[in-house]
């Protein structure tokens, strides 16, 4: 290559990631910087003033009552999300995995939530759990008195779960799938010639061998679970009380229903400090596993 | 298999099946019923009415709606192929000095969710006086934080082509842009498909920002104005709120079962590179 295609390869590099560069800095750096600045301050939209305040928001965030419940939350959607999707998604890809004709028809339907709008999919299950809604209908049907699913504290919180579980456990379905046909045909045959029953193969051989998988889907649904927001507006609110109050949905509500912006952007400080936390410790266990990614 | 043990699995599947189906069957035939009877187990109209199909636009600008959602995230599929198609053909294929920091730079779009800058943003785009226009919508998907993903997707895609390809182009004097017009591109549609499927996926649900920016409804996008169907006592109306719903989701649903392999497989990758 000549010294002449090469700075014009270099012009033509520079040219091709500039938007791209310059749209991070705008709408990814530049208001990242902001919200910790922000966080020192109360902007009052309507008389329009900013005034410094120190680490006054700070201190309301170690003196709110509510903080410590809407980090709880967060973690038993987070948690309750991961286990049950996981759950439910490898055993759909096992299902799935087994030579049986129709097994397409079946993938399209468990993953035909994922492009179903989402608040589109959000609004028929919140119809459907009302306290006279259809679940309870058919429950009703079978002798059974359903609560009201939405508006108690106990149910509240799962629902929101299975309701979320269902709309995205096809796209992990699809992973696990992919990750059980890589498995070697001849591991399985050796071990069943050796003796042993389905349930041993699985533990044994399926499960050690699609482990990376089951970690990357972990990590991907429990970092997607702290940006969850759509689902909550719609079906609870936050509700009843705070129990379905996630970070993101406290952070909306102080921000843009209470207008509370400087203490808005200190709950985006403490969820970006949780999203950082994760992701670094996602890249650790990447750098450990990485001789199983192909 | 024993064909007992066929019947048994087809069994376990149809049942799994019917919370991932049911929802959208009793969607469509509940939009059908009127408000008086929406509620019970038919699960098929007494009567079909297409009243509350026709409330839909009545009550709210929906046709207007519709298409501010559809406008929307046509254009920011297009800048995003563009924005990402470049940028990840650079980073992939070209050497050039600040290249791995630069990349670093962007990759940080990738390390941070849009709702923790969504404050900073708001009060940038409120003194630009760009509050409850479409800019703020349009604008920072195609280049900011969302569109990072789709430049990672189409720089991992960019990385595995043959040196070969381009070398033999060089011989034949293409320049770098004409290479990647040229041959890169056409090359990478299997990737370009995904991002754009994910990309438009994605706007057509964005959900936080629109009730963010927009406070008018003939402004408002389609999850914004489905849950805005209620009668002067803020009380639900369902069947036109599931009318509405139905019309958001049966075109995508169709478009999807024509598909299905390209958006099960493009979802599936880039859900993974993320």
């Amino acid at each position: 290559m000549t010294k002449a295609t090469r700075r014009q390869d270099r012009l033509t590099a520079y040219a091709f990631i500039a938007p791209q560069l310059a749209g991070t800095v705008a709408f990814v750096l530049v208001p990242l910087v902001l919200v910790f600045w922000y966080s020192l301050h109360e902007w009052n939209v309507l008389a329009n003033t900013f005034t410094f305040t120190g680490a006054d928001n700070y201190r309301q965030l170690a003196d709110d009552p509510n903080v410590p419940k809407v980090l709880l939350a967060t973690l038993f959607f987070s948690a309750g999300l991961v286990v049950v999707n996981l759950s439910l998604a490898l055993l759909l890809a096992v299902l799935l995995n087994q030579k049986l004709r129709g097994t397409t028809v079946f993938r399209v339907l468990f993953f035909s939530p994922v492009v179903v709008s989402l608040v589109a999919w959000t609004i028929v299950w919140r119809f459907m759990l009302q306290d006279n809604g259809g679940i309870n209908a058919f429950l009703d049907a079978a002798g059974v008195d359903g609560p009201n699913w939405l508006r108690s504290g106990g149910t509240a919180m799962a629902a929101v779960i299975v309701v979320q579980v269902i709309k995205n456990v096809g796209l992990n379905m699809v992973l696990f799938l992919a990750a059980l046909q890589g498995v070697p045909q001849e591991l399985y045959e050796a071990a069943r010639t050796d003796g042993a029953n389905a349930w041993t193969v699985f533990r044994r051989i399926t499960l050690p061998l699609i482990s990376p998988t089951i970690l990357l889907t972990s990590i991907i649904t429990v970092v997607g679970s702290l940006q969850v927001f759509a689902q909550i507006a719609v079906l609870t609110e936050g509700g009843p009380g705070t129990s379905t109050t996630v970070l993101v949905y406290y952070l909306y509500q102080q921000a843009f229903q209470f207008h509370a912006f400087g203490y808005g952007a200190t709950l985006s400080v403490l969820l970006f400090l949780i999203v950082l936390a994760l992701t670094l410790f996602q890249w650790q266990l990447r750098k450990r596993w990485v001789f199983h990614e192909s | 298999m024993s064909r007992k043990g066929k019947t048994f699995l087809y069994g376990v599947l149809l049942l799994l099946c019917v919370p991932f189906v049911f929802p959208t069957w009793w969607m469509v035939t509940s939009s059908l019923k009127p408000n008086a009877d929406i509620f019970g187990r038919s699960l098929w109209p007494s009567h079909v009415s297409f009243a509350a199909w026709h409330d839909v636009f009545t009550m709210q600008p929906f046709a207007r709606q519709y298409f501010n959602s559809a406008y929307i995230a046509v254009v920011v599929t297009l800048g995003t192929l563009v924005m990402a198609s470049m940028a990840g053909y650079a980073f992939a294929r070209i050497r050039f000095r600040g290249q791995n920091a630069l990349f670093l730079v962007v990759l940080t779009g990738l390390l941070i969710p849009s709702e923790v800058t969504i404050v900073p943003l708001f009060r940038i785009f409120n003194s630009l006086g760009l509050i409850d226009t479409h800019w703020p919508l349009i604008l920072v998907p195609i280049f900011g934080a969302p569109s990072v993903l789709a430049t990672f997707i189409m720089r991992q895609f960019f990385i595995t082509l043959p040196a070969e390809l381009e070398e033999a182009a060089r011989m034949d004097g293409l320049s770098r842009a004409a290479i990647f017009r040229r041959i890169a591109l056409p090359l990478a549609r299997p990737a370009l498909g995904a991002v754009a499927i994910f990309t438009f996926l994605t706007s057509w649900n964005l959900y936080l920002e629109p009730i963010v920016y927009l406070s008018s409804k003939s402004m408002f996008t389609l999850p914004q104005a489905l849950t805005q169907f209620t009668d002067p006592y803020q009380g639900q109306l369902w069947n036109v709120q599931l009318s509405a719903a139905s019309m958001t989701a049966i075109p995508v649903l169709i478009v999807f079962v024509l598909a299905q392999r390209q958006f099960i497989e493009g979802l599936a990758h880039t859900g993974l590179k993320g």
